[in-house]
């Protein structure tokens, strides 16, 4: 059956299924187990409604069960086993992974990406909201600037490979150079630098996502506070720096950490660009060289990943109950 | 309100100047690659893509034949015009253009400016003029070989989509296209459902544990992908499933389901609660007021998930790379460009850029017209 069938049929059954589910569950639930009528008529209704959330929630936390909560057990077990998968090696894979200098280099250059590419998209997003705040091409100008958003990494890749080619008629970089009359050089084989050359792609994808909540909570913060502190003769930057930010802090800290969160996932940028070489290795592409071929050192890599996610979870989920009080 | 940073008139103009070159910086490579993909493979190695609507000058070589040769007092002269060779032929078409500069050795083809008389090596001399006539001298007869002639023609822009024709039906990127589409719909589609009956279970219903789980969700939220490919993938071998359509549509479901709930239950939560309530003492059961009002209601949530998972799994490499067979048959275009095309097309700019647009234009054209909605549901997401 050609794939594309297979997708038409796949919509059919997976959206069928799951309103037949719904549907027939509760039925089954309100006319078969716990019937509202006979002499537990009451309780019955109370029953039904007790179960019913469940029914509601299990295709939903199955799936999150199974591929998302599971894997980080599996994977944290899997790791604790060498190539093979038979022999238990206790933490043997992680003890050689820190051994070696790429895992070292790409832990290095993980956490660059994480305290360079936050700060400065969200830097570059703050600017742009404000400066387009009240400008009459603003939201032409953010709509641009937005756009990245939907480009795929690998995308973004190739489209930065034509800024940064090695070849003067090729890479504005080095026709910027070849017209100051200095020598032709490829950006990405610089050392350290190239991992900056690298972070400035996410950075451009992510300052539009930046920009949209930032520019979101400058307008909603009250009129009343900006206008008694220019009363009182702030300038401008006092009213930005000493008015606005302090009331935006909030969302900038939540912009902060989706994007940190998102840095920690990204392989498909260095994988495109230079697939690790020149020293630009982060974790999520060193994993990749182990995929398919170790997945006891693939799956230690992944776990490292985890537990340097897990600050930003933890903080998460602390936010997200605060809120719900 | 006339104080903030852009207000007096000195001000305004720097904040227009400012935010110009920050759009001009973001525009610009994505420009750069979209011009690049309409031009000549041969001018795009020798000029940049912000050279485009000018022309380039690009080197030929050519071999006299000497069939025309003829004796003129003791002179053996050989005449004609180089844009009636069969190399310029191929390229102008018999159009005339103009010649910059010409030489007689591969080393140095443009040693000579137009219209000057140079030395051939083999003896005698050669000229070629601006407007592409040539003439060689020489006192003895020619060979059968005549002298080889390289020329520098000021050759206008062209653009062709002829990169875009290769890309497509050569290089298999239109196979590529529909294996991409064929993953994201039903990707896209199936998560919606699950999630909105979680989402509202999670919102509207009361049940011991709710905390629990909607705080589990928001960890979920920030779970590494990378974790998940190991485990997932020996699973899919073990039920069957393997690397298959079947496979990465399961496993896009996984991971496209914490946003889904996450972002459905936070627009559910805002619904109000009269309405439900009211539905609720006319009789209506749960499964009726999902159906008949959140469904409507939340419609607007809905798009900007749909809109934010389709634009995920269209331009997923990762879950791509491991859930499907890397085979020609199933591969995803940001495999295809990644792991086939850099390969074995690396320095064909034209082509590479091609695909890069074939792979970006569908992602565009949702953006720009769905945006309103993207806004939204990135607003749902993480201001409250």
């Amino acid at each position: 059956m050609p794939p594309v069938l297979q997708g038409i049929f796949t919509i059919i059954i997976g959206v069928g299924g799951c309103v037949a589910y719904f549907y027939f569950s509760n039925l089954v639930l309100d006319k078969v187990i716990f019937p509202a009528r006979g002499p537990n008529a009451g309780r019955n209704i109370n029953r039904a409604n007790k179960v019913r959330p469940w029914l509601f929630l299990f295709p939903a936390m199955f799936a999150l069960g199974l591929y998302l909560a599971y894997p980080v057990v599996g994977s944290f077990w899997r790791s604790l086993f060498d190539r093979s998968g038979n022999n238990f090696i206790g933490l043997g894979n992680y003890i050689d992974l820190f051994q070696g200098s790429t895992f070292r280099t790409a832990v290095f250059n993980n956490l660059m990406w994480v305290l360079v590419v936050p700060a400065m998209a969200t830097f570059f997003g703050l600017l742009v909201a404000q400066l387009t705040d009240r400008l009459k091409w603003g939201n032409i100008a953010k709509s641009l600037i937005f756009m990245p958003m939907a480009i795929s990494f690998v995308g973004a890749s190739l489209i930065w490979r034509f800024v940064y080619a090695a070849n003067p008629d090729i890479g504005i970089i080095n026709a910027l150079r070849d017209f100051f009359g200095l020598a032709t050089l490829d950006p990405l084989q610089v050392r350290f630098w190239n991992n900056f050359f690298l972070m400035f792609i996410l950075v451009w994808i992510q300052t539009g996502f930046a920009m949209v909540i930032l520019s979101a909570a400058l307008r909603g913060i009250p009129e009343e506070t900006i206008e008694a502190a220019i009363i009182d003769g702030a300038n401008p930057f006092q009213v930005f720096f000493q008015i606005k930010v302090p009331q935006i802090m909030g969302t900038i800290v939540v912009v902060w950490t989706t994007i940190t969160i998102l840095v920690l996932k990204v392989f498909d940028i260095v994988y495109t660009m230079t697939g690790g070489n020149f020293g630009t290795h982060i974790l999520p592409s060193y994993m990749m060289t182990y995929m398919f071929r170790d997945d006891g050192r693939a799956t230690a890599v992944a776990f490292v990943i985890m537990i340097l996610v897990l600050p930003v979870m933890i903080w998460n989920i602390r936010q997200a109950r605060a809120e719900m009080r | 309100m006339d104080n903030i940073a852009g207000q007096n008139s000195g001000n305004r103009v720097l904040v227009n100047i400012t935010v110009l070159l920050l759009v001009l910086l973001w525009l610009l490579p994505t420009i750069g690659l979209f011009v690049s993909s309409f031009r000549d493979r041969e001018q795009i190695s020798v000029s940049g893509w912000w050279q485009a609507p000018f022309s380039v000058e690009q080197n030929f070589r050519i071999r006299v034949g000497t069939d025309t040769a003829r004796e003129e007092g003791g002179l053996f002269i050989i005449e004609g015009n180089v844009f009636d060779e069969p190399e310029l032929m191929a390229v102008f078409e018999g159009e005339r253009a103009q010649i910059a500069a010409f030489g007689t050795r591969a080393v140095a083809t443009d040693e000579f400016a137009a219209g000057e008389q140079v030395e051939l090596r083999q003896g005698g001399t050669l000229r070629v003029d601006s407007d592409g006539s040539f003439r060689v001298e020489n006192t003895e007869a020619f060979g059968a070989r005549g002298p080889t002639i390289y020329v520098g023609a000021l050759t206008p822009p062209r653009f062709t989509l002829a990169n875009y024709r290769t890309v497509m039906f050569a290089d298999g990127m239109d196979r590529a296209f529909i294996n991409t589409l064929t993953v994201a719909i039903p990707a896209t589609i199936i998560p919606i459902l699950i999630a909105a009956f979680a989402a509202y279970a999670l919102a509207w219903m009361d049940f011991p544990g709710r905390g629990l789980l909607i705080a589990a969700v928001v960890g979920l939220l920030v779970v590494p992908l990378q974790l998940a490919l190991v485990p997932l993938l020996r699973l899919h071998t073990e039920i069957g499933i393997g690397q298959s359509f079947l496979g990465i549509w399961l496993a896009h479901t996984g991971f496209g389901l914490p946003l889904a709930v996450y972002l459905l239950r936070n627009y559910m939560v805002g619904l109000p609660r009269d309405i439900i309530e009211g539905a609720k003492v006319d009789g209506a059961t749960d499964f009726q007021i999902f159906v008949r009002i959140i469904l409507p209601l939340s419609f607007p949530a809905l798009a900007s998930f749909a809109i934010f998972q389709f634009l995920w799994t269209w331009n997923d490499l990762l879950v791509a790379k491991v859930f499907l067979p890397s085979g020609a048959a199933s591969q995803v275009m940001t495999v295809k460009i990644a792991d086939d095309l850099l390969g074995s097309r690396g320095g064909d700019w034209g082509i590479l850029a091609g695909a890069a647009f074939v792979s970006i234009a569908v992602p565009l054209v949702v953006f720009f017209t769905m945006q309103r909605y993207l806004v939204r549901g990135l607003l749902a997401g993480s201001v409250k």
